[in-house]
């Protein structure tokens, strides 16, 4: 097994069918990393505008109601499930594009694919197809898609909805719309031209004619669909929804407690499970007594769940399945469970050694990720001038656990005739329903398409969620059961196996100059690679991590080296909300606080000083892959981060900063982070005794193209208080293999009274392409949270998380 | 035999142990999802209900616990998302993913309830829910809010 492989695409040959299923998750895997540069950064025109079929099964039949876009699915023992299918066909309705349907009666119906977890996209992307359609929003159908390979990328993950799929929905709205101006034309026997859409109808501008969408259903299905660039779109001037605030469709089931999560997804006949896990990763069930788990009152089987083998990649962790009445009867009798653990390679893990581990990695030469001049040797000539010319630290960063409000949970019904299994259905709050899809198929050795997944609404999930180990265990359960389970993870069981952001340490070396600038920089970055969850042995920080906050690096400095270094990985890595970013602008963000406080200049003003002039960094001749966007489309514009510095320092009255009082401080940083551009201003109080309050913060975003910009102001709120949530309490530590922290008293959120105080969120208005937003914000409150502690008390925090440190003074 | 009154009905229990946490009760066995699990140790408040109109944390209330006194569920706190603390978190838009929000706007009514005044101080104290999106700003906006409306009603009475 190789050690030091860095490409997820570098898998070993795979011999038969099940390590060919996961083949397919490595390569899944390394599309929902982004590594290549090879990756489309839109593929709205290139997309495939068949007309939806429901024909891909023999056993979906269209139901019978005209209209309604509910499936059913019937199978051989008689009962029936209902599912939605990808698309919104029905026979009678006008289905020019797979996300937009017309039923005779005139209802729009958009089928929306991403998952919704909080970012209010299940509202956002039909709101495109609804402004180009010329459709009233108030009256839109909006369908949950299930997984479905034809839509396109449904990994709702890495901030690329808007950015990915803007175009396609406009293609959507722009396909139906101009169909249903020529339907009119067609009917009236006029000139296209004159035949305007407003408000789902057609107006003939020179008689005023005017007819309902419903109406030209039967006529728009003769029509050829037109090519995707034949279409006229509609000019921004025009747009109604597009930029507007709009509340999310959900907001009245959230608010009355009607909507549905994964937790509550029923399906009838089912049973609750809770699973006990091995509490190591690696580990297996040596030998379990069930007895009184099984006389639990409320209890009916218990189930063994294989271990994995190989790479952990979304396969469940094996042990043994409780399945109960209620998910309280599972519980109670896991709590009766007598299982010895076989605990395997890493029962020896500790977080306190292993961060020593890393300490050694990061201050030996790692691999090159990214040079330009010779940084080494300047730092080293600086190292024998005198004068006091070389800074180097260290940061360190926790693992940390998703910790989403609501738990993994699924409900799987895996449906078996004459002993083969024919097909399995899926009720799960999941980010990436097309992995669960190859996942579960990969576990049933079934077609993926023969895994029917239905995604509800998600309880928050920053990743966590789409790695749908939890969905093969209910899918694994009910073959086993022979009827429907829920799987519900604890928060005990959500802490303890999670795919855990990593932990790391990164070493910092700068030469500067006469003036304090720099002009050598050498960075080692050492933490076990999200690669590790995809190839056993992977131990090197990958290329498109590096890439998240660090060789990216935007400050203008001639001479760089930047290194990563070797590290095993001993738990689940996962990729959690802003990925490496946590880890690496903390580090770079706060070093460069450090180098303006050696220079004796305002930390500001040496911000703008070092990223230096206005110009584009050219990603490609430094070898990055800008998440596999084109720079012709998102360039990496230094201009663009500066304004959002400015802005957020302009709000702030950033002038205050150096005439505070001791105790209280200013502190900024800034990032570009999945395309998109944030720079964070923190203002804090610290009392003697090392108290924090985080009176205010302003952040100044800048992504693009705004759809729905009170949707991303809240998401900019959030982040930040996510982001305090990290700084000051977030750690995972493990023992003897273990994860420490077990629930909210130990693993601790930011509650009302410790969060900030005031968060001013300023959106930058732009047409440049969209980029990323749920995760674009997090990445520089870190360091501006703790560059403004050092301004407030002089202590500075290169360890978190905060609430480990004393920072009290006097 | 256990039966317990939610939301103004009656509802039976009979084959539930007296020691079961009510969050499940009313999740698994009587339908009413919108009171929801975080944590199960009482440190998230995302399962908090009425019990006599005060807020309780279900998840630490058994069954057998709730005797006589009658629970209220968000499905019960209005029949059309029309109480004063719904109504102020619509406007806000407060929801994210929404999750956590039944339990806040539980905690929030019965805050509210004796308290049409509320500061900063009242709600930071009494609003200790967690919600790891982060909506907390428009929480204490929303809190506000809906104060004010409690007071006009009250005034318009």
């Amino acid at each position: 097994m190789s050690t030091s492989k860095t490409n997820v695409n570098d898998a070993s040959p795979m011999q038969h069918s099940l390590q060919q299923a996961q083949r397919q998750l490595n390569d899944y895997a390394a599309a929902v990393m982004q590594s290549g540069p090879g990756r489309q950064a839109n593929a709205a025109l290139a997309v495939s505008q068949s007309p939806a079929t429901t024909s891909r099964r023999t056993f979906l039949a269209a139901s019978a109601a005209a209209g309604s876009f509910v499936l059913v699915m019937n199978s051989q023992n008689g009962d029936a499930a209902q599912v939605q299918d990808s698309s919104v066909a029905t026979e009678n309705s006008f289905n020019p594009d797979l996300f937009v349907s017309i039923a005779p009666d005139g209802t729009v119906s958009i089928l929306t694919h991403r998952s919704e977890m909080g970012t209010g996209i299940r509202t956002t992307l039909p709101r495109i197809v609804a402004d180009e359609l010329e459709a009233n929003w108030d009256d839109v159908n909006v369908v949950q898609a299930i997984g479905d390979k034809r839509l396109g990328d449904q990994n709702t993950d890495g901030s690329n909805s808007i950015r990915f799929f803007f175009d396609r929905m406009r293609v959507a709205g722009a396909t139906t719309r101009t169909m249903l101006q020529q339907a009119a034309a067609k009917k009236w026997g006029v000139a296209v031209d004159q035949c305007i859409a407003k408000e789902n109808h057609i107006i003939d501008q020179k008689s005023g004619k005017k007819i309902g969408y419903g109406e030209l259903v039967e006529i728009a299905k003769t029509l050829p669909i037109p090519k995707a660039d034949s279409l006229k779109f509609k000019p921004k001037s025009q747009w109604q929804y597009i930029g507007k605030d709009a509340p999310i469709i959900d907001q009245d089931a959230i608010l009355t407690g009607k909507a549905i999560y994964g937790i509550d997804a029923r399906m009838p006949n089912q049973l609750y499970a809770v699973v006990a896990r091995p509490p190591v990763v690696g580990g297996v069930v040596k030998s379990v007594d069930d007895k009184d788990a099984l006389s639990t009152p409320g209890v009916e089987q218990v189930l063994q769940i294989p271990a994995f083998k190989g790479a952990p990649l979304f396969q469940p962790l094996g042990g043994v399945a409780v399945l109960a009445k209620s998910t309280w009867a599972a519980i109670a009798g896991r709590d009766s469970l007598d299982i010895e653990w076989d605990l395997g390679e890493n029962a020896d893990y500790d977080t306190d050694a292993f961060a020593k581990t890393l300490a050694e990695a990061a201050h030996q030469p790692g691999k090159v990720m990214r040079k330009a001049g010779d940084a080494p040797a300047l730092i080293e000539k600086a190292a024998a001038d005198t004068n006091n010319r070389v800074l180097h630290a260290d940061y360190r960063s926790p693992h940390l656990s998703h910790a989403p409000m609501e738990p993994p949970c699924a409900v799987a019904d895996v449906r078996t005739e004459n002993g083969q299994i024919v097909h399995c259905l899926i009720d799960t709050a999941t980010q990436n329903p097309q992995a669960v899809q190859q996942a579960v198929s990969a576990a049933l050795s079934i077609p993926p398409q023969e895994v029917i997944v239905n995604v509800t609404l998600l309880g928050s999930a920053f990743g966590r969620k789409s790695k749908p180990d939890y969905c093969v265990e209910a899918a694994l359960l009910s073959l086993q059961a022979q009827r429907p389970v829920h799987v519900t993870f604890t928060r005990e069981d959500d802490l303890q196996s999670d795919y855990f952001h990593t932990i790391s340490h990164l070493h910092l070396q700068a030469a500067v100059d006469e003036n304090g600038a720099p002009e050598a920089l050498l960075a080692r970055a050492a933490y076990p690679t999200i690669g590790s969850t995809f190839v056993a042995g992977a131990d090197q920080p990958q290329a498109w991590e590096m890439e998240m906050g660090l060789t990216d690096i935007p400050y203008d400095i001639p001479n760089l080296q930047i290194e990563g270094c070797n590290a095993k990985s001993h738990t689940r890595i996962g990729w959690l909300r802003s990925v490496a970013h946590i880890q690496q602008n903390f580090a770079l963000g706060s070093f460069i606080d450090e180098l303006a406080h050696h220079a004796g200049i305002d930390p500001y003003e040496y911000l703008l000083t070092t990223l230096g002039a206005d110009r584009q960094i050219d990603m490609k001749a430094a070898g990055l892959g800008n998440r596999g966007a084109s720079h012709d489309n998102y360039p990496y514009d230094i201009g663009r981060l500066k304004n959002v510095v400015k802005r957020a320092a302009d709000l702030s009255d950033w002038k205050r900063a150096g005439e505070l009082p001791k105790g209280r401080g200013m502190g900024i940083a800034c990032c570009r982070s999945f395309l998109g551009y944030t720079g964070h201003v923190v203002e804090v109080e610290v009392s003697r005794e090392g108290k924090l309050t985080i009176h205010k913060v302003w952040v100044s975003l800048d992504a693009g193209l705004i759809v729905n910009p009170d949707r991303v102001k809240a998401q900019i709120e959030g982040a930040t208080v996510m982001a305090t949530t990290q700084a000051r309490y977030g750690k995972i530590s493990f023992k003897k293999g273990r994860s420490v922290e077990s629930n909210f008293d130990s693993y601790r959120m930011v509650t009302m009274s410790d969060c900030p105080r005031e968060i001013i969120a300023d959106v930058v208005e732009s047409d440049e392409a969209p980029a990323g937003v749920g995760e674009t914000p997090v990445p520089s409150y870190a360091p501006a949270l703790c560059n403004a502690i050092f301004a407030a008390t002089g202590h500075r925090v290169r360890d978190l998380p905060l609430s480990e440190f004393d920072l009290s003074w006097s | 035999m256990t039966s317990i009154k939610v939301n103004g009905v009656v509802r039976d229990l009979k084959d539930v142990p007296e020691d079961t946490p009510l969050l499940w009760a009313l999740r698994d066995e009587l339908g009413l999802t919108g009171t929801k699990y975080g944590c199960g140790v009482n440190e998230c408040g995302a399962c908090t209900v009425h019990i006599d109109g005060d807020a309780v944390q279900s998840c630490q209330t058994t069954v057998g616990e709730v005797g006589d006194s009658e629970v209220t569920t968000i499905e019960g706190l209005s029949e059309d998302g029309s109480h004063p603390v719904q109504q102020a978190w619509k406007e806000l838009g407060v929801a994210q993913c929404g999750y956590c929000q039944v339990g806040q706007m539980m905690m929030a009514a019965a805050l509210l309830k004796n308290n049409h005044h509320p500061t900063d101080e009242d709600i930071e104290g009494e609003m200790w829910n967690i919600c790891r999106c982060g909506t907390y700003p428009r929480i204490r906006a929303a809190v506000k809010s809906a104060a004010q409306k409690m007071g006009q009603q009250e005034a318009a009475q």
